[in-house]
């Protein structure tokens, strides 16, 4: 054992003398090592950065949440099977509400989108969510200021709103909002909340900042009549474990009030989170895997790289492997020795490209929720450090089967 | 004792068609603490002999002895551990390690040995003051003079106390006082009981030796004492 830890550190020593001896040369050779390691490095803290950035977007939308909705969103039933289905009535939403037992909270919605105005701010196509005030306890919504509609505002329909940060600062800038009245189709609404930052822009408008509340009164009252559009209704299960129970409940009582017949099909839809984290996983996990393997790739000509040197490397130093041969090295010590020096270029590549990595990602945090982690950089290590030894063995195999006498002789 | 026991050893070079024997038929026997010369004319021989005396090259027919163990059929690795514990090499060319200082070429058997680094160390040391290189041992092979260097590839040999020091052509790159210098001092390791067996051309650097072996055409011409 203390003769492998020997001759490890003996290539160790051989490894850093060589590269000092042909520096230029070493520089060059790294850099294709350092640009591998750093693209993979940073395609897989982009990715986690997308996860991160996609399970909060989720959980901000309340991750026990079901929607009983007109429209299937993750199906393939026909659009105009379900373009004939009835629309869901504020009648229906009562009605469930009063005979749903397991759910926590059950909230109407109304989705509009609108400008809104304060002064000569304005934030075009704004989507305005209309519900109750029960729509709070199916978010995790925390308040930067004021509070949600209170029960008595939803229930008589007042103008009030409540907005997202985003839009918030962009109406007011750094002014206080509160009790300050802002304009929707010219009609006055005053805010009585603004939320906390939720924060993922995966959601697109459905990003809570980037959204306004107001009492699905209001909404029916100023911009939409009742019997135009249909409303979604959102539940929350107690817990995770409950979703399913509290999704045969309601679709029992949904049927029923629909006075649909044991034969009949549904003529609504229960929707779940779970259809958009796999309809996320399918494509954002071929993109994670096209992404790897191309960053990969730049790995593998840094890879091709290093095996090129060591074989130019190899071959100048026919002479040392004749006198280290003549002298008493086994095979294993020069196999040893070379792939120590293949492994130490790409190890010093490896951490080079991390650092570069680390500053990069800085950037990407500016757009994603992520930063290096732990794992990334001991995977980099060990994919770097394996790099080297692969690349290292072709070049250290022929080394080590060098007869020392042609060795010896070789100019 | 018989350090080196030969049996009819030949060496056979294919080179394209045409059959090169090197050596046809050697025999021969080296004891302890002999100090011997192999001569010969270019072509003779004496090359294949030595890489075969080191364990450097296998004969192609006929059967080696090594201090009662046959090594004519051994694995390279085998053969490389023989190399390191038995054999110390001095070339003409004094093949240091151009990168490694000194003590470092003479410590570098040592470590192929397995040796604990401090006991190593010491060693090396030692066996550097005996050549006289006490003040040197941090220099690289280009900061030495050729006699240096030549002194540096003597302490390499020494280092393990090998059965045989081989030695081939060890004054070729050196001037003759130099050179002189050189072989003052494989007369003094060879008074310490060691075997030396020199591979030579020139007549003034065999007469150094106790025994002079004369190749000529892959045979042994003459095998006489120089008293």
């Amino acid at each position: 054992m203390s003769n492998y830890l020997f001759e490890f550190k003996e290539g160790l020593i051989i490894a850093f003398k060589a590269i000092r001896a042909n520096k230029a040369r070493a520089i060059l050779t790294t850099l294709g090592v350092v640009i591998g390691i750093c693209a993979v490095a940073l395609m897989s803290t982009t990715i986690k950065g997308i996860d991160i950035a996609f399970e909060e977007g989720i959980s901000s939308l309340g991750s026990d949440n079901l929607y009983i909705d007109k429209w299937a969103w993750f199906s393939d039933e026909e659009f105009w099977k379900m373009r004939n289905r009835k629309n869901l009535k504020l009648s229906d939403y009562e009605k469930f509400k009063h005979l749903a037992q397991l759910p926590i909270a059950v909230a109407p919605t109304l989705w509009i989108v609108k400008k809104v105005e304060y002064g000569n701010n304005y934030v075009e196509g704004t989507l305005i969510t209309g519900s109750t005030n029960e729509y709070l306890k199916t978010t995790n919504f925390d308040f930067d200021e004021g509070r949600f509609f209170s029960a008595i505002e939803s229930k008589s329909s007042r103008n009030v709103v409540v907005l997202g940060k985003e839009v918030a600062d962009h109406l007011f800038k750094s002014n206080n909002a509160s009790e300050k009245y802002i304009k929707i189709r010219g009609i006055k609404f005053k805010v009585v909340g603004i939320l906390k930052k939720q924060g993922s822009n995966l959601l697109g408008n459905f990003n809570p900042d980037k959204q306004v509340y107001m009492p699905i009164g209001a909404v029916f009252k100023h911009f939409e009549r009742a019997s135009h559009r249909s409303i979604a209704i959102i539940i929350r299960a107690q817990n995770t474990s409950m979703v399913e129970a509290t999704k045969e409940e309601a679709e029992d009582i949904m049927r029923r009030i629909r006075g649909l017949m044991y034969d009949e099909e549904n003529d609504f839809s229960i929707n779940q989170q779970e259809g958009l984290t796999q309809n996320y996983n399918n494509v954002v996990g071929v993109i994670k895997i096209a992404g790897l393997l191309i960053t990969g790739l730049s790995l593998l000509v840094g890879a091709i790289g290093i095996m090129n040197i060591m074989f130019v490397s190899v071959k100048e130093r026919t002479r040392e492997i004749g006198i280290r041969k003549a002298i008493g090295a086994k095979k294993r010590t020069i196999l040893t020795q070379f792939i120590t020096e293949a492994s130490t270029i790409c190890l010093i590549g490896g951490l080079i490209g991390l650092i570069l990595a680390v500053l990069l990602s800085m950037v990407i945090n500016k757009f994603l929720p992520t930063s290096i982690q732990f794992d990334t950089v001991i995977l980099a290590i060990i994919i770097s450090l394996i790099t080297g030894i692969l690349a290292g063995f072709a070049p250290a195999y022929t080394a080590a089967k060098m007869d020392p006498v042609e060795a010896l002789r070789y100019e | 004792m018989n350090i080196i026991n030969l049996e009819n050893i030949t060496r056979i070079y294919q080179l394209g068609s045409e059959e090169v024997r090197a050596l046809d038929g050697i025999s021969l026997r080296i004891d302890k603490n002999e100090y011997v010369a192999i001569m010969g004319p270019s072509g003779s021989g004496k090359s294949t002999l030595m890489n075969i005396l080191g364990c450097l090259d296998t004969p192609t027919s006929g059967k080696y002895d090594f201090k009662g163990i046959n090594v004519s059929d051994m694995s390279d690795n085998e053969l490389a551990e023989i190399r390191n514990r038995e054999i110390g090499f001095v070339f003409q060319t004094f093949n240091l390690l151009p990168r490694s200082n000194a003590f470092h070429n003479v410590e570098l058997p040592l470590i192929y040995s397995g040796m604990h680094s401090l006991k190593r160390k010491e060693i090396a040391k030692e066996t550097l003051t005996s050549v006289g290189l006490e003040d040197r041992l941090h220099h690289k092979p280009s900061e030495l003079s050729g006699g240096q260097r030549q002194r540096v590839a003597i302490a390499r040999a020494l280092v393990t106390t090998p059965s045989i020091i081989l030695a081939d052509e060890p004054t070729g790159n050196l001037d003759s006082k130099t050179g002189g210098d050189i072989m003052l001092l494989f007369n003094a390791i060879h008074k310490q009981g060691n075997t030396i067996i020199l591979v030579t051309h020139e007549e003034y650097i065999a007469k150094h030796a106790k025994r002079i072996i004369r190749l000529l055409d892959g045979k042994i011409e003459i095998d006489e004492k120089n008293e």
